[in-house]
């Protein structure tokens, strides 16, 4: 390993190669959905649109696919979304999971946390109304008990082009 | 019927009683003894086995019996067997003397016992609970127990978490979470620091408990399947296959060897884009962007195979109680075959990228070490544990759907995060040399999903997953619904051992060291 290291700073390496996995190109349908979505979010986002996540107990399927977005084949940034590390620079808060009780006021100090105007998104089944754990001991039964909801994205888990979709169909009825 | 070896040699030297010896299944046993005698075979059986506590959990049967029952599983490594060590506990004033002074490993099951169902384990130093928070949940509510009823609402408990201090000059705590700035679960971590070395963090967990366990209450085999799925959703194949093999024991299903191979293959290909996640991950947090993105192009590529072969990213959907759904047909077959030297080769690249880089190699090597005797003492678990020289792999100790596939365990000794990468790029070779050998197997086998009888009957299912062992449970009533399921996750113990890896390094490379284990949040909370 260590002759490699060495071999390695000699001669500089690769600094990037290309990618063998064939039939990976984002498809053409996200393309246009795409291009749709970041002419809406430039007329009204003032160019981007960025949003803070937070899991109240999704089983994480969602939150790899919210991860899957921003690879480098969907790659979501270049349409102008962007997934923040802080609720102070979030325009929405996308949250997954049937809210446990423990989460709960997690949950709704997130929310106050974000500057006005501000809205929230739901993700995946168990997000709308608590989903197979609406009749646990231990969930508040949805977001919508919590924080107000204005969007919901099904699936479980919504796949990256539902996510883009439903994305780009909300924010055209602004 | 005679006691097995290890049994009839612990007798002749010490003076138990046996009160009932069974053996449902040729790798189950069950020995249930008087509760003097508990804690002294159950520290007997740990050290003769080498095996820490796999499983301890209660069951509520006071509408037959009046009693709870106890039991604590163990492996028997060689024999390939568990041994299921089992105790009644009365129901006024329930108790049992605590296991944790001599097997630490029992310590974490213990509280679980405790806040689930009441029942005190006497001389626990350690009673705080784990996933019933003290803010939101009052003291008196047992969910597991069967007469369990909901607190009132609003009840505001206001009780505190005692969070363990470190206390002196120059120390500081950091607190982090429950909320992340990354798109990950919610966990609390405390951070006790004196300069820059890390001297004590305490993980506090249980924000994702969602009552997997009452919720699965009830229902039949049928049902429960797809709440598996719902358990972990990196894991969703492994926990339903967990799930399905426990059952199809109880039901005395032979799963058809077609099904037993495309379910080595599924678990194959969970394996291998979680790998790839967690390799892109390591190199995420150090900063090394360029491989990150590269693996989560493999990752992406494997997903969108899992799709076209069973019409799930995840693999959800598959399992059944007596084989799979999804049958892999000839153009499928194909199509594997097509892909999956691709990503092979992507594979290599990514690995050679990452192993020649110095600045990268210099941040993991000796990074997070966890010792092998540490590893032991709290029953760590999967690929964590064979990354510090334990080269335990379930999927050679009860083979099932691996009968007659060859492969390797890889083990390292060095257990530290180089070492973790290191087993995840050797696993991903040895699957898809499994996934190769599966193909191959499947030309010649034909047959379909059995039709399963139900039937009533308790057993335990266990799968390697990609983290490690899922265990699973489950006792099945007449009626064929779900009695009391105990779901045990490879994260439950191994979150322990990242608090003792990052001790003595830096906050900065905490993500790096908790990325090299990648433990699941819902997985542990349930």
């Amino acid at each position: 390993m260590s002759l490699n290291i060495l071999k390695n700073s000699i001669r500089k390496g690769n600094v990037t190669i290309p990618l063998d996995t064939s039939g990976l190109v984002c498809p053409p349908e996200i393309e246009k959905m795409g291009r749709g979505l970041k002419k809406s979010i430039h007329a009204k986002f003032g160019r981007s649109f960025h949003i803070r996540e937070v899991d109240t107990g999704s089983c994480g399927a969602c939150e790899s696919e919210i991860i899957a977005c921003s690879n480098p084949m969907y790659d979501i940034q270049r349409f102008g979304i962007d997934f923040v590390a802080s609720p102070r620079h979030a325009d929405a808060l996308l949250v997954t999971g049937p809210v446990s009780k423990n989460m709960a006021l997690a949950l709704k100090k997130t929310y106050e946390a974000m500057p006005e105007p501000k809205f929230v998104i739901t993700m995946g089944e168990c997000a709308s109304l608590g989903g197979m754990f609406k009749d646990s001991y231990y969930t508040c039964k949805g977001v919508q008990n919590i924080v107000p909801v204005s969007l919901h994205i099904p699936g479980c888990p919504p796949s990256p082009s539902q996510i883009i979709t439903h994305l780009l169909l909300f924010i055209q009825r602004f | 019927m005679g006691y097995p070896k290890f049994l009839e040699e612990i007798l002749n030297t010490e003076k138990i009683n046996i009160l009932e010896f069974r053996q449902p299944y040729l790798d189950e046993m069950y020995i249930k003894v008087e509760e003097k005698d508990f804690g002294k075979l159950c520290h007997l059986l740990h050290k003769r086995l080498n095996s820490a506590v796999k499983m301890f959990f209660a069951e509520d049967l006071r509408t037959e019996s009046k009693k709870y029952t106890l039991y604590c599983v163990f492996l028997n490594e060689q024999k390939r067997s568990w041994v299921i060590m089992q105790q009644d506990i009365s129901s006024d004033n329930p108790h049992f003397s605590s296991l944790a002074k001599d097997i630490h490993s029992a310590s974490l099951f213990e509280r679980e016992i405790r806040e689930m169902f009441g029942i005190e384990p006497q001389g626990n130093p350690d009673l705080r609970r784990l996933r019933l928070h003290d803010e939101v949940w009052p003291q008196g509510f047992y969910p597991l127990r069967k007469d369990f009823t909901h607190p009132p609402e609003n009840s505001s408990p206001n009780l505190q978490y005692k969070f363990n201090r470190v206390e002196g000059e120059g120390i500081f705590e950091v607190p982090v979470g429950p909320v992340h700035a990354g798109i990950i679960g919610p966990g609390h971590f405390r951070f006790s620091v004196a300069g820059e070395p890390i001297i004590n963090l305490e993980i506090r967990l249980g924000w994702t408990h969602r009552g997997v366990e009452k919720i699965l209450e009830g229902k039949t085999a049928f049902e429960a399947v797809k709440i598996f799925e719902c358990i972990c959703g990196d894991t969703a194949f492994g926990y339903s296959l967990a799930f399905c093999q426990s059952a199809e024991k109880i039901f005395c299903a032979n799963v058809p060897l077609r099904s037993q191979l495309l379910r080595a293959l599924y678990l194959e290909l969970e394996r291998m884009y979680n790998h790839a996640n967690d390799i892109g991950g390591i190199a995420l947090d150090v900063g090394f962007s360029f491989p990150a993105q590269f693996a989560s192009l493999i990752k992406e590529a494997i997903l969108q195979l899992n799709e076209k072969l069973c019409g799930s990213r995840y693999l959800k959907g598959i399992n059944v109680v007596g084989g799979v759904r999804e049958d892999i047909d000839k153009t499928r077959q194909e199509l594997i075959r097509q892909v999956l030297p691709k990503i092979k080769k992507d594979f290599l690249a990514l690995e050679e990228m990452l192993f020649s880089s110095v600045s990268f190699m210099d941040r993991v090597d000796s990074t997070g070490i966890l010792r092998a005797k540490t590893t032991r003492d709290l029953g760590i678990t999967g690929l964590a544990a064979r990354s510090s020289g334990i080269g335990l792999d379930m999927r050679k100790v009860l083979p099932g759907i691996y009968d007659g596939l060859s492969f390797k365990v890889i083990k390292e000794q060095a257990g530290d995060v180089a070492a973790r990468l290191k087993v995840r790029c050797n696993e991903v070779r040895e699957s898809i040399n499994i996934i190769k050998h599966c193909l191959e197997r499947l030309n010649t086998s034909l047959s379909a999903i059995e039709q399963v009888q139900c039937k009533e009957g308790f057993a335990i299912g266990c799968v390697e997953a990609w983290r490690g062992p899922v265990r699973v449970w489950v006792r099945i009533n007449a009626q064929g619904k779900i009695e009391r399921c105990k779901i045990v996750g490879p994260s439950f113990h191994n979150w322990e051992g990242l608090s003792f890896a990052v001790l003595g390094n830096i906050i900065p490379d905490f993500p790096l060291c908790n990325k090299s284990f990648d433990l699941s949040y819902p997985g542990n909370d349930l």
